[in-house]
């Protein structure tokens, strides 16, 4: 739990004249489940987008496995197997069957043998409920289990770190859960995350760490998130969470 | 109308059919080609090709084809520039297609969003790859009810092939009416064949438009 693994100083990130992340600092240790939690247009989404080096970046560094990592870097899609991500909507490629889903870049990126990461793809399948559904298209899944496959895919290129961005914001309630199962179950084997949700009882049970961004900026953060919840230092969290209650109900 | 008559012409239909069909066929593969590149080209932005090829895809889609091969036929032999009939015709075909089928695959490449990319990209792919792996293989598919129609305006261009002498069918039904004006039967005829090289090509199209869509293509 003491390895540093992530490391983010200084972030800036803006597009144009309007600043989006500012001076952002962030260390993340191997097997911390980080649950970034924040008012919608806060800057969640980029942050995690910025770690993925998809978005370049006007100032600051960002550190993975002590390797500097942004977006103009030449060996970028080699630095970004360590990095797992799974988006709000899926993107599951909409022409490739589950299985080819799932072992596309382990077979093409870190060219592994077919037979081999089939087979594990088929084991995470199985670990997720959805071994039977390998040969399917993912338009014949649903929201949930194209989410739970996406999971697997970012898994099969064994990432030393997962980023979830809003991942069952566009499910229908009853799927929501089997989606967290799932990482719930990630989080118990030990597995470093960063978790964007506005799943508040989910990120209460999950979190090692709560960060609150508002306006690009971390408010508070807190390693109780138990008391973080129940009992916000800052008035901007405590007014966030209050809102978010109001209207849940 | 005499079938008797028609039947005497078959021969020459025939041949002519078979020439249409490869001139036609070797045009639609260059437009293939060249609609790719240019698509590619420019939906990536590289600079002075972006630009040259976008020149090519207004003047060739702003001029009838009949214009192009006078063109090609007539004026670049003035130059120094020999090309056989049907060369000129499939290479005709094939720059005039290019332009068409370069629209109908940027307007497809650019319906991919941009997500899909990124969800590749964060799975390690480099940009061939990603190119390569996802978003060429949907984009073609997406691209399919453009293709087609392309095809068959394609292969319905040929009709103006007499024009720099090929034997194809215009040029046989016109030749045969000058010389016996058996108008009918001739008439008859290149329709009966315009419609054996076309509606193969429209029931296939769209079966492979069913089948095709989000399914498995390509790798
Ligand atoms: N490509 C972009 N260009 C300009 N502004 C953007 C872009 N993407 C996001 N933004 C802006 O950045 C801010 C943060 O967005 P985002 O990170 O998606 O928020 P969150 O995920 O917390 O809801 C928003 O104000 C949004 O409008
Ligand atoms: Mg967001």
């Amino acid at each position: 739990m003491n390895q540093e693994l992530l490391e983010i100083r200084h972030l800036h990130k803006s597009y144009g004249e309007h600043t989006i992340i500012k001076d952002l600092n962030l260390t993340v240790h191997k097997g911390e489940v980080i649950v970034v939690i924040g008012p919608s247009g806060c800057g969640k989404s980029t942050l995690l987008r910025c770690i993925n080096a998809l978005e370049p970046i006007q100032d600051g560094q960002i550190c993975i496995g002590g390797e500097s990592i942004h977006k103009d870097d030449k060996n970028i899609s080699e630095k970004r197997q360590k990095i797992g991500m799974v988006f709000q909507s899926y993107e599951l490629f909409p022409h490739k069957t589950i299985l080819d889903n799932i072992t596309l870049a382990p077979v093409k990126v870190q060219k592994r043998k077919r037979a081999e990461a089939e087979k594990e793809a088929i084991e995470l399948l199985g670990k997720v409920g959805l071994s039977g559904r390998k040969d399917d298209y993912p338009r014949q899944l649903s929201g949930g289990q194209k989410q739970r496959v996406a999971i697997v895919r970012a898994l099969c290129m064994h990432p030393e770190i997962l980023l979830l961005d809003e991942i069952t914001a566009a499910l229908d309630p009853e799927m929501v859960r089997e989606v967290l199962e799932v990482v719930l179950d990630l989080a118990k084997n030990g597995s470093t995350m960063i978790i964007v949700t506005h799943e508040m009882a989910f990120a209460k049970a999950i979190a090692d760490r709560v960060i609150f961004l508002d306006q690009g900026e971390i408010v508070e953060e807190s390693t109780n998130p138990k008391r973080f919840f129940e009992n916000p230092e800052t008035d901007r969290a405590k007014k966030f969470l209050d809102n978010f209650q109001y209207e849940k109900n | 109308m005499n079938v008797e008559v028609m039947r005497e012409y078959l021969p020459l239909y025939w041949r002519a059919l078979l020439l249409t069909l490869k001139v036609g066929w070797i045009g639609v593969l260059l437009a293939f080609l060249f609609g790719l590149i240019c698509a590619v080209t420019i939906h990536l932005g590289i600079p002075v090709l972006r630009r040259l090829f976008k020149i090519y895809i207004e003047l060739f889609r702003n001029t009838p084809l009949l214009v192009q091969l006078f063109f090609m036929y007539f004026a670049l032999p003035k130059i120094g520039i020999r090309i056989s009939p049907e060369v000129c015709g499939s290479l005709g075909l094939g720059l005039l297609g290019g332009a068409y089928m370069a629209e109908t695959f940027r307007s497809g490449l650019e319906g991919i969003p941009a997500i899909q990319e990124e969800s590749a990209a964060s799975l390690g792919m480099n940009r061939l790859q990603i190119f390569c792996y996802v978003i060429l293989p949907q984009t073609i598919s997406v691209s399919i009810p453009g293709i087609l129609a392309n095809v068959i305006f394609l292969l319905k261009e040929t009709s103006v092939f007499s024009v720099i002498s090929l034997m194809d069918l215009m040029f046989t039904a016109k030749d045969l009416i000058g010389m016996y004006a058996k108008t009918i039967e001739c008439l008859t005829l290149l329709v009966i064949f315009y419609l054996i090289m076309l509606l193969p090509v429209s029931i296939l199209g769209s079966w492979l438009e069913r089948r095709v869509r989000y399914a498995e293509f390509g790798d």
